[in-house]
This record gives C-alpha cells, sequence and structure tokens, in this order.
C-alpha cells in the first residue's frame, strides 16, 4: 500500500474510533481481559495508576454534533455548557454501560456537580470525584493527593482490580511516558511543517488514543508519525500560524476544527485533548512511582484555567508555547458557557495583548453545526496576520 | 394610652432594634475600612463560603467581603453601570455576574455600600470552597492589586462527609500558609487564645441564630427564611461573627423573634406585617438582588412565606448541628469551611431540601435557577425531580440572576409563581375548587 | 339563560369560551389581540355570544322539524351573511377614519381622499365575494384581511395615480388602530343577524322566526375568569383571574378527560403540565425566556422562504432525507436557513430537521415536568402542523413507548376552556367576587 493511502487508511480508522459511540475498542478490551474500564471527565486523572491495576482509563470528552440530546436537556438549564449533558444522555442511553465507572476531576462546577448527579442516576457503578489539589506544596497538597489516589487506588481493588504495585505503576509510567514523548513529537512536528500533521488528523488520533490501551495508541501514533514524516505528497500553503487556546474540556466539532484550517489558519498548538500534555516532561522511574506521579502533578502540570496560579504569571505558559510553536496570533475557542476558559480570557487576553500578539475570540458548542461565522472570523484574522505581522 | 396600644408600641420599638443595630453595625465597619488609609488597618478581602472570620479578627485584620459589595451595589441600582464596564473590558456574558460587578465597581473607584470608598486589599485570602469561580475572581484581583493572595483549598464533600483527611489538608495549609501569611501581613503573631475567644463567641451567636431560623417550624412562621433571612445572616456569615457585637445582635433578633411568636405574627415583609399565612415553601437557590423587594413582593403579596432556604446557609450550615468549638481551633474552622451550602454534593442537597419540607411543614419548595451561578445551578433540575419525589411535595421553577437586572422578567417570573402557587392552592382543595 | 365565559388574552389572538350551567361549551370566540385589551375582551366575548346565537338557531332549526344536515347549511350560510355585514360595518368605521386622516393631510389632500374613496369603493364590492360560499380567505380577522387588501388596491392607485403609496399606507395604519380600539365598530349579534336573513332568499321558512327569537334571548353572565400570559394588568377582578398553567390543563382535561401530560407549543412559549385525574395541574415547566422553537420561530421560517406557516409541515413531510439542525435559534433561523439552502440541501430536508428539532426542545421541557404519561395532549397553533406532530408521535413513542396521542381541532381555545370551567366552578359554589 502507498504511503498516502496508508496515511489515509489510519487516519480514518481513528476517526472511526473517534465517532464510535458504542466504545467498541473498550468492549472488546474488557473481553479480551475481564479488567475494569473507568471513564473519566476532562482535564486530567492519573491514568498510570489505573494501568498500573489492570485497568483500561476511558477519556470522555462528551458528545459530538451528531449526537441527539433527548434525555441530558432534562437536567440541564440553557445556560449551561453542553458536555454535561451530553455525558448523560450516553450515559442514559447505554454507550456507557461497558464502563465500571467514572472518575470526575475537580475542574469547574458543573462537572464537580454532575459527579454527585452520576452516582445517583448509575448507583452501580464507581463514581469518585478526584479533588486534585490546588496546594502545591509537597507535604501538604502533595500529602492530600497521595492520600486520594492511594484511596482510589485502593476502592478500584474491592471491586476487583489488582492491588497497587511499585513495579507495575513503574511500567504503567513508562508506558505513557512514551506515549505522551510521542504525542509531543507530533505536537513538534506539526508546528515545523504543519502541513505534514494537520490538525484535523492529529485530532482524531488523539480523540482515539483515549478510549484505547496506550499500548495500542502508542503503535498508532508511531506508525502515523513515520507515515507522515515521510509523505511528500502533501505542500506547505501560505497559511497563518495561530495557537488555540480555550478548548480543553467540551470540544469543538470536527467541523470547526476544519474550518480553521481551511479559513487559512494552520493550528500550530492546542490544548485539545489536555491530557496528553498535561504532564510536561517524562515522569522518573528510579525512587517512589507513586510519589513522582503526585511530584508530576504537583510540579510538572501544564498552566491550565483550572490550576491555581499562584505566583504565576497568566499567559507565560501560553505565549511560551506560542513561542516555541512559531504561533503568529492566538485564537481564543473557548465553549459557551465555560467558566474555566472565560473567565481566564481577559488576563491571558492582556497578556498575549502585552506581547505584541494578535489574536482573536469566538465561542462555540460541541454539537454546533454552524460555521460560517467562525470561518469568516478566522480568515479575517489568518489575512490580517499576514498583512500585518512582521514577516 | 390603652393597654393594647402601649403593647404595639413596644412591640415595634422592639421590632426595629435589631434592626438598628445591625446598621450601626455596619457602618462603624465600613467606617473604619474607609479610614482604614490613615489609621494603618489592615484588610483581607474574602469570600463567604469558607470564611476564617475568627481568624482574620485574631490578626485585627478588617475582612471585606466582594460578594456582599456586589449585592449591594445591586440593591443599590449600580450593578447593571458596573457588569457594563466589566463586558466591555471583555468579561464574557456568560459568567459569574457578582465578578462582574465588583470588577465594574473597582474600575469606578471602589465606592462601598455607604458611598465611602473601600480600601485596597492588604492580602487576598483566597478562600477555595464551594465555587470555582471564586479562583478566578481573585487571580484577576491580584492583577488589579498586585498584593499578595494565599489560597486555601477547601476540597469539595464529594461523597457526603468530611474525612479525615480533607480535614487534615486545610488545617495543615492554615498552619503552613495561612496564618504565616497572616503573620506577615498584619505584622502580628498567631495568637491562638484571642483565636478561641473570638470561636466561643461564635457558638453563642450562632446558638441565637439557629434558634431564630428554626423558629419557622412554627405554624404560622414568625419569620420569612429567605428574603428576611438574608438579612439575619449578614453578620454571621461577614465580619461580625465572633465578636460581641454580633452576640448582642443575634440575642436581640432572637427575643424579637420570640415576641413575634408570642403573638402569633407572622413575618415582617417590605409592606408590613404579613398577614395571612397562605403558602409555606422551601426556597433553594440565591435570590436576586436587583429585584429584591419586587421579588419578595409577588410572594408576600400571595400570602406565601419561606420558612426555610438553602442560600442562608451558604456561609455554614448549623443544620446537622456544627457550632465553632473554642477547643480544636483549627479544626473547626476547618470543619465550618467544608460544611457550608455550596460544598456539599447533590445527594446532601436534595437530602437537606427534603428534610426541611418535612421538618419545617412546608406546602412545597421553589427554586430560583440564577444564570450566572453554576455552583447552584448546575443540577438543580435534577434535584427539582428528585426532591418532589422524595417527598411527594411540588416544586416550582424561576430563572433569574443574582445581580444582572437583564436576567430578571418580573413578568415571567410572577407568571410561574403565581402558577406554581394557584397549582399548590388547588391540590389543597382537592381539585373542587 | 345563564352562562360563564372563560376569556385567554394571547399574544397574537384572545380566545373566549362560553359555556352553559352544565359546562357544556355554547361558543367559541377568537379574535386577533391589540393593544386595548379591555376591547379585545369584549370582542372575543361577543365572537363567542354570537357563535353561541348561531348555535341555538341550528339548534332549533334542527327541532323544528328542517333537519340536521339542513340546519348546519342554513346557519353556515346565515353566518357567512353575517360576517359580511360585520365586515361592512368595520368598513364604514375604516372609512371614516380614513377620510378624517386625509383630511388632515397638508399637501395632495385632495388626490388621497380620492385615492382612498376608489379603494373603499372597489373593498365594498367585493365584501358579497369574500364571504360567498366556499370561498377562502386569508384570514378571518378584519385587520388582516382588510389590510392586505387595502395595501394592494393602494399599490395599484399609487401606480394609476401617482399618488404617495407610503401616504396611503400610512393612513391605513392611524385609521385601522380606531377600528380595532373600538368594541362595537363590527357590530354585534342584535345589530347584523336580522339584516341577515333580510332579503335572503335563501331562507328557510323557519328562519326569521328563529332568528328573531334568538336575538330577543337574553343571556345572562353569572361568572367570568381571565387568563393570559405576562399581563401586567388583566382586565379582570383580581379574583378571576387564573394562570394559563391551570387553565390550559384543565381545559385539556375537559377536552380529553384521560388527559396527564399537556403540551402547549404557543406563539412565544411552551409548556408542559402534568394534571390528575380531576385536571388539576401537579407539575409544569415552562420555556418562556426563549422563543427558540415556538410558533413565532416557525413564523420567521415561513417568511423566510416565502411561504405561508400552514406550508411548512406539509413540505416538511415531504424530506425523505431529514437534515440535523442543532439550533433553533430565532435570531440564527434566517442565517441558518441560507447556508443550508446555499450548500444544496433541499428545503423539504431542511424543514424536517427544523421541525425534528423543535420537537427535541419540547420534549426536553417535558423530562423536566415530569415525562409523558397516557393520556398526552398536544395543543396550540403547532399542534395543527403535521410535521410537528409526527416528529412528536416519533420522539414519544422512541423514549416512552406506546402513549395515546390527543390533539384538537379547537386546542386553540384550551386555555380559554379551562378559564371558563374555573368560571363554572366558582358561580356553582358562589364565590364570584364582585369588585
Amino acid at each position: 500500500m502507498s504511503g498516502a493511502a496508508a496515511l489515509a487508511g489510519l487516519v480514518a480508522g481513528a476517526e472511526r474510533v473517534y465517532r464510535d459511540y458504542s466504545l467498541q475498542t473498550v468492549v472488546e478490551w474488557k473481553a479480551r481481559t475481564g479488567g475494569l474500564a473507568i471513564g473519566y471527565m476532562p482535564i486530567y486523572v492519573p491514568r498510570e495508576l489505573l494501568h498500573a491495576q489492570g485497568v483500561l482509563p476511558v477519556g470522555l470528552m462528551g458528545g459530538r454534533d451528531d449526537l441527539e440530546i433527548i434525555k441530558g436537556d432534562a437536567y440541564y438549564q440553557s445556560y449551561i455548557c453542553h458536555i454535561p449533558r451530553s455525558t448523560i444522555e450516553l450515559g442514559l442511553n447505554g454507550s456507557l454501560d461497558c464502563l465500571d465507572g467514572v472518575l470526575f476531576p475537580a475542574i469547574c462546577d458543573v462537572i464537580r456537580n454532575l459527579s454527585g448527579m452520576w452516582s445517583m442516576l448509575f448507583p452501580g457503578k464507581y463514581v469518585r470525584y478526584l479533588d486534585v489539589p490546588q496546594n502545591f506544596d509537597r507535604r501538604v497538597g502533595g500529602a492530600f493527593y497521595m492520600r486520594e489516589l492511594r484511596e482510589i487506588a485502593r476502592d478500584l481493588e474491592t471491586r476487583g482490580a489488582l492491588a497497587l504495585d511499585a513495579e507495575n505503576l513503574r511500567g504503567a509510567i513508562r508506558a505513557f511516558n512514551e506515549n505522551r514523548r510521542l504525542v509531543r513529537g507530533l505536537y513538534e512536528l506539526r508546528y515545523r511543517q504543519p502541513w505534514k500533521v494537520p490538525t484535523h488528523e492529529l485530532y482524531v488520533l488523539l480523540r482515539a488514543s483515549i478510549v484505547m490501551p496506550v499500548e495500542e495508541s502508542t503503535a498508532m501514533l508511531t506508525q502515523y508519525s513515520a507515515l507522515a514524516q515521510a509523505d511528500t505528497s502533501r505542500q506547505p500553503l501560505d497559511q497563518a500560524r495561530v495557537a488555540v487556546t480555550g478548548s480543553f474540556c467540551e470540544q469543538p466539532p470536527l467541523g470547526l476544527i476544519r474550518t480553521l484550517e481551511r479559513a487559512g489558519c494552520y493550528i500550530v498548538d492546542d490544548d485539545f485533548v489536555q491530557i496528553h500534555r498535561y504532564i510536561l516532561h517524562d515522569i522518573p522511574l528510579d525512587g517512589d512511582p507513586l510519589e513522582n506521579l503526585v511530584t508530576a502533578y504537583l510540579e510538572d502540570g501544564v498552566a491550565s484555567p483550572t490550576r491555581y496560579i499562584g505566583d504565576g504569571v497568566k499567559g507565560e505558559a501560553l505565549l511560551q508555547r506560542a513561542k516555541e510553536s512559531g504561533a503568529e496570533g492566538v485564537l481564543f475557542c473557548a465553549p459557551s458557557f465555560c467558566d474555566p476558559a472565560l473567565l481566564d480570557q481577559p488576563m491571558i487576553v492582556r497578556a498575549v495583548e502585552r506581547a505584541g500578539m494578535m489574536w482573536t475570540a469566538f465561542k462555540y458548542s460541541e454539537n454546533g453545526g454552524q460555521f460560517q461565522v467562525i470561518r469568516e472570523q478566522a480568515g479575517t484574522f489568518a489575512d490580517s496576520i499576514k498583512l500585518w505581522s512582521p514577516a | 394610652m390603652s393597654a393594647r396600644v402601649k403593647q404595639a408600641a413596644a412591640t415595634e420599638a422592639i421590632k426595629d432594634a435589631s434592626q438598628l443595630r445591625q446598621k450601626a453595625m455596619l457602618a462603624r465597619h465600613f467606617d473604619r475600612l474607609a479610614a482604614a488609609p490613615q489609621t494603618g488597618e489592615r484588610c483581607a478581602y474574602t469570600f463567604v463560603p469558607g470564611n476564617l472570620t475568627e481568624l482574620l479578627l485574631s490578626f485585627d485584620l478588617l475582612p471585606v467581603l466582594p460578594e456582599i459589595n456586589s449585592l449591594q451595589s445591586a440593591m443599590r441600582g449600580k450593578s447593571a453601570e458596573y457588569i457594563s464596564i466589566a463586558e466591555k473590558l471583555g468579561h464574557s456574558e456568560d459568567v459569574c455576574t457578582y465578578v462582574k460587578s465588583d470588577i465594574g465597581m473597582l474600575k469606578s473607584g471602589n465606592i462601598g455600600p455607604t458611598g465611602q470608598r473601600l480600601p485596597n486589599p492588604d492580602i487576598l485570602l483566597l478562600s477555595y470552597t464551594g465555587c470555582f469561580t471564586f479562583m478566578k475572581w481573585f487571580e484577576l484581583l491580584r492583577e488589579e492589586y498586585h498584593c499578595p493572595v494565599v489560597m486555601l483549598h477547601v476540597p469539595y464533600q464529594a461523597d457526603g462527609h468530611i474525612t479525615d483527611s480533607m480535614r487534615s489538608y486545610v488545617v495543615e495549609q492554615l498552619q503552613t500558609q495561612v496564618i504565616p501569611e497572616l503573620e506577615r501581613v498584619s505584622g502580628r503573631a498567631y495568637d491562638e487564645d484571642r483565636l478561641r475567644e473570638c470561636l466561643s463567641l461564635s457558638a453563642r451567636a450562632e446558638d441565637d441564630l439557629v434558634w431564630v431560623l428554626q423558629s419557622a417550624k412554627q405554624v404560622p412562621s414568625p419569620i420569612d427564611a429567605y428574603f428576611g433571612a438574608v438579612y439575619y445572616v449578614g453578620p454571621i456569615f461577614s465580619s461580625f461573627r465572633g465578636t460581641e457585637d454580633a452576640v448582642a445582635y443575634y440575642r436581640e433578633l432572637r427575643v424579637e423573634t420570640e415576641e413575634r411568636l408570642r403573638l402569633g405574627k407572622g413575618p415582617v415583609t417590605p409592606d408590613g406585617d404579613m398577614g395571612n399565612e397562605r403558602f409555606r415553601v422551601v426556597v433553594e437557590g440565591p435570590p436576586n438582588w436587583t429585584s429584591f423587594r419586587q421579588f419578595w413582593k409577588m410572594f408576600s403579596d400571595l400570602g406565601a412565606v419561606s420558612v426555610a432556604s438553602t442560600y442562608t446557609k451558604v456561609g455554614g450550615v448549623y443544620d446537622m448541628g456544627f457550632r465553632h468549638d473554642p477547643s480544636r481551633p483549627l479544626e473547626t474552622l476547618a470543619d465550618y469551611c467544608l460544611g457550608c451550602y455550596t460544598n456539599l454534593n447533590l445527594p446532601t442537597r436534595i437530602d437537606l431540601l427534603t428534610r426541611y419540607l418535612d421538618e419545617y411543614q412546608a406546602d412545597g419548595f421553589l427554586i430560583n435557577s440564577i444564570k450566572s451561578c453554576n455552583s447552584f445551578s448546575a443540577g438543580q433540575l435534577h434535584i427539582l425531580r428528585e426532591v418532589e419525589s422524595r417527598s411527594g411535595k411540588p416544586g416550582g421553577f424561576v430563572e433569574s440572576d443574582l445581580v444582572d437586572p437583564r436576567y430578571f422578567s418580573a413578568a415571567n417570573i410572577k407568571n410561574r409563581l403565581e402558577s406554581y402557587f394557584q397549582m399548590l392552592d388547588q391540590r389543597r382543595a382537592g381539585g373542587a375548587s | 339563560m345563564k352562562y360563564t365565559v372563560g376569556i385567554d388574552l394571547g399574544s397574537t389572538t384572545t380566545k373566549a369560551v362560553v359555556l352553559d350551567e352544565r359546562g357544556g361549551v355554547m361558543g367559541r370566540g377568537i379574535t386577533n389581540s391589540r393593544s386595548n385589551y379591555d376591547t379585545a375582551c369584549q370582542i372575543a366575548l361577543g365572537e363567542a355570544l354570537t357563535n353561541a346565537r348561531f348555535s341555538l338557531i341550528e339548534s332549533e332549526l334542527a327541532r323544528g322539524g328542517v333537519g340536521p344536515d339542513a340546519a348546519l347549511r342554513q346557519v353556515s350560510a346565515l353566518e357567512r351573511r353575517f360576517r359580511a355585514e360585520q365586515y361592512r360595518s368595520q368598513l364604514r368605521v375604516l372609512a371614516v377614519e380614513l377620510r378624517r386622516f386625509a383630511g388632515r393631510l397638508l399637501t395632495l389632500s385632495r388626490e388621497i381622499a380620492a385615492s382612498v374613496d376608489t379603494i373603499l369603493a372597489k373593498m365594498d364590492e367585493e365584501v358579497d365575494g369574500l364571504y360567498a360560499e366556499g370561498a377562502r380567505r386569508k384570514s378571518d380577522f378584519f385587520r388582516d384581511l382588510a389590510g392586505s387588501r387595502y395595501l394592494q388596491l393602494a399599490e395599484e392607485q399609487a401606480r394609476a395615480e401617482g399618488v404617495a403609496f407610503d401616504t396611503l399606507a400610512s393612513l391605513f395604519d392611524k385609521a385601522i388602530l380606531d377600528v380595532e380600539n373600538s368594541s362595537d365598530a363590527a357590530g354585534g349579534f342584535e345589530d347584523h343577524a336580522q339584516a341577515a336573513v333580510l332579503g335572503w332568499d335563501g331562507a328557510a321558512a323557519a328562519l326569521p322566526a328563529a332568528v328573531e327569537r334568538i336575538v330577543a334571548l337574553e343571556l345572562q353572565q353569572i361568572g367570568s375568569v381571565g387568563t393570559g400570559y405576562g399581563r401586567q394588568r388583566l382586565p379582570f377582578p383580581e379574583g378571576q383571574i387564573r394562570s394559563e398553567i391551570l387553565c390550559h390543563g384543565l381545559g385539556a382535561h375537559a377536552l380529553f378527560p384521560g388527559t396527564r401530560t399537556v403540551l402547549d407549543i404557543g406563539g412565544q412559549d411552551t409548556k408542559a403540565i402534568q394534571v390528575d385525574g380531576d385536571g388539576i395541574v401537579t407539575s409544569f415547566q415552562m420555556n418562556d425566556r426563549c422563543a427558540a422553537g415556538c410558533g413565532r420561530y416557525l413564523g420567521y421560517i415561513a417568511d423566510e422562504m416565502s411561504l405561508g406557516l400552514h406550508e411548512l409541515g406539509p413540505l416538511a413531510c415531504a424530506s425523505t432525507a431529514p437534515v440535523r439542525i442543532n439550533s433553533t435559534c430565532t435570531v440564527f433561523a434566517g442565517a441558518e436557513l441560507r447556508e443550508r439552502l446555499s450548500l444544496g440541501e433541499k428545503r423539504e430536508d431542511i424543514l424536517a430537521g427544523l421541525h425534528r428539532a423543535i420537537i427535541l426542545r419540547a420534549m426536553s421541557l417535558l423530562a423536566r415536568s415530569g415525562g409523558v404519561k397516557s393520556e398526552f395532549t398536544f395543543t396550540g397553533g403547532v399542534a395543527k402542523n403535521p410535521a410537528a406532530v409526527g416528529a412528536l408521535r416519533k420522539l414519544v413513542a422512541e423514549n416512552y413507548g406506546e402513549v395515546r396521542l390527543n390533539i384538537s381541532d379547537d386546542s386553540i381555545f384550551t386555555g380559554a376552556l379551562g378559564a371558563a370551567l374555573f368560571a363554572l366552578r366558582d358561580a356553582l359554589r358562589g364565590t364570584e367576587i364582585a369588585r
């Protein structure tokens, strides 16, 4: 098979997984291994812990634009974001029956309250709120987080998972380190040669990756990386290089990503499916792996609106990434009603303006089908970057 | 003068005493705040959920509560303008209107409810409790004031109870972060004895407050536990808990309430004493502040009295017996913060509402769903159905906002309320009406 | 003869239902809502009483040996003649007002007046034709019917005589207000019934006497209840106002006694209501902050597509491949529609998607109010829309199983019917509060 055809086939396969509400990858894994599958909401959970106990972590990021919400809307008023209603819809329509439980990390009040609703709607399942610490002192926040993780490990064990074991945890860390390296590698490839890694392709790979075993994801990403680099059929275009931020929880429809690209943008940095890049560097393998996992969260976590900034400077991390990726402008791309993204935005905008970078902003919802306005806005933005940016 | 008239006059005087006292307390407090730049008194901005008033007072720090400033701005008709300023500065129409009102107020000279300028914070005590937006609020304020911020992360009661782990986490943060920062800012050493004194004063005031709130179990209720009670919980949740003033205020309030009870009187409303108590309701959700009296009147005109509410527990829940305990000062502060209403999980909120419906002999409950507050609102429709199902009592549902007048539609709300109360009426009459 | 009346003041139309002492419906009346609420109520009541009297004439004839079919034909024809008289009456008032306003013009007053006269003369000629048997009118409301014809004729005049169309149009806008806000512009039964019989060679022998008897029959109001959304003040004493939720629930129960769930999709709001076996509301949810998915939304779509409102449903039913529409936001309705049409999607497919989207919103509201229980009664203007009904049937079956769906041709009167029943209950219990 030719390289281009193989590439297309790989991406098509990933897209099928991305679009599969029945979570076949999870169902098959369970049939093979008999293990527990635990879902998790955005933004970040320590997947290594689950993996080490023989549990499959399954990333949940809402429904897409093709999910009709029939029951989910009965739970939420119109001024609340869309992801909780599609998540409830998927829960109630049986799509998530293959999961033995769901983890709800602390990211905002909507997801927080959803955890309580979930425990009432699905009483037989394991439901756990993961109150990730906003205190980053190892002896205080770290100790608390450690206790949380140990408790989760115990809970999973009582439900049939393996006991938490240092060797297994090290192995898990190794596996996810490798997976994250591949993702970082693809992001680097994308900003060096964006035509080789169109974002609408990278996106479905990242989404598919969170619903399959990490080893399969690693194999898929490895293959994609090789094929993408080898492929010579794609030519560079004169597109503006933009960093997209705000899309770390409720996801934009794939059509929106395509729209941005067609409107003249190369997305050279983003926070889509942020769990892949939440931990910035490899987690050390020597020493106590659980402590390393905790320390990685405390000291090596990405600057997200859901993490207390402490003495840090808002927007600095984004500007750093924009610099590394050669972004010429910033697209604030947030879901409607998203507190974390929208409350942070004015501070980050100020930082972006101080740095002399151009920016524009719009909102979306995961089930949006109308991109006309965004196309025009992004197109104008791309044009103005090309016209007004220092060459 | 006839005995009856004399009694009425005496009652009149008694009725006003607690209100007058509260007014004086507030005036003194705002005077102190206004004078702070001259007197050198330091102030700490903090939040109602997760408030550590006794700790601040033990350091002689003056608490300032931006949430209360925002609601005051709304009641004075300034919030629309403030929100508009904030939105022009790039703040989204989708986010918390308390924050936007505060930003607008800040940009307009930070004039407080008494017309005096509020001092800049010497420290932002970011009590991260029950609400994600608090974190962003103080990150925003930090950028404006460039002052120290100290984070106190109060974990969520996700499983419906406080664990030792949660408590230790809060206590350790108090010990390693909060207290050292407060020492630095105030220039004073941590004085645990002083803290204990404040805590025992708190407990006394709390006993009386709880008595007053629970007086609504009587039929007829002598108080309105939603609209009326937001005034009653002001001192306990803001800068006064832990002071002699608060003890005196709540003692006075209790005496007045006892008197009302004795005389079989209903609650005071904007139009005077409530006449016939026709409906007893439990209310979930914050009130609307921009049309507060108008909203209240929609209830009182129909003879509807609120007998219990969840918003009056937003700073702390006393129904389960909690009182501040001087014998374990830091642990008790932690428990207080961990137990406030917005830090309770949904199943617990449902249980609480269901209990209220029963214990307070209510006919039904109402949810005031606030557009810009996700902490309260996300899940309220689920709460509505669950509480109805468990209690067998009907729930009503209206929608408004905290301080953005654009989201209070009087016609809309009145229509829903009237329909709800007429429905209650019909059901009571067994449909034969 | 005693009656009670319920009046429902809606945003677009005002409805009245008149009941006899046993709760039987005597008559129904409807008129377009207008700025003077008192007038709207009076006219609606008048229409309902007129409708009642016609029914009485029909029964009288049928009993008198004419036979039910013949009686119906007679009364229908009589009513058409009656309506023509009402139209003429309003036309006369309109004429007076038009001439008065024309006379006030500072320039070209004579020319304008002449055009107005020409228009009025033509309209007067056409009256009989408007109400001839089998004639189809765009509307039954004078404002709409006369308005659209006037404007057409004004355009002709503008072209032919060179007078300004805008001036003619603005004269109408002013004059019609006076017609609208006058409670006797149309005239009631007593005014026109006999005139309608007079000189009609198609009248049955028994008809004139029947008419005379019914004209003279005293109809005594023993109770009234008003309902209607969001009005600061309904022209009723406080004790005689009931929430439209309750009226709707009771009205639906009266139409279909097995009703347990009611869905009403009106012009501007949607209501989901649960009722018990006595028609008393047990819970409800309203969607009144946002008009998405309501009748008005369909109105915008109809305008965008240059279709009549009643054409949307049948066209949507012709779809074979419905398009998924995610948002029913009225603000974006036009833009979304144009975009999809430009993408080559077929009108019927887009419409089918729109109807499903509207009903999905209704389904959420129903779920919030407690679900859909049999029997399920669907009321409001949208209930006449076959595509909406089809989508509703499908979604209800998928989510709630077999549920009996009720739709009445008279569903627009549901609120007024409920109000009238409340009035009857009050009257029977003697609790009518006089202010």
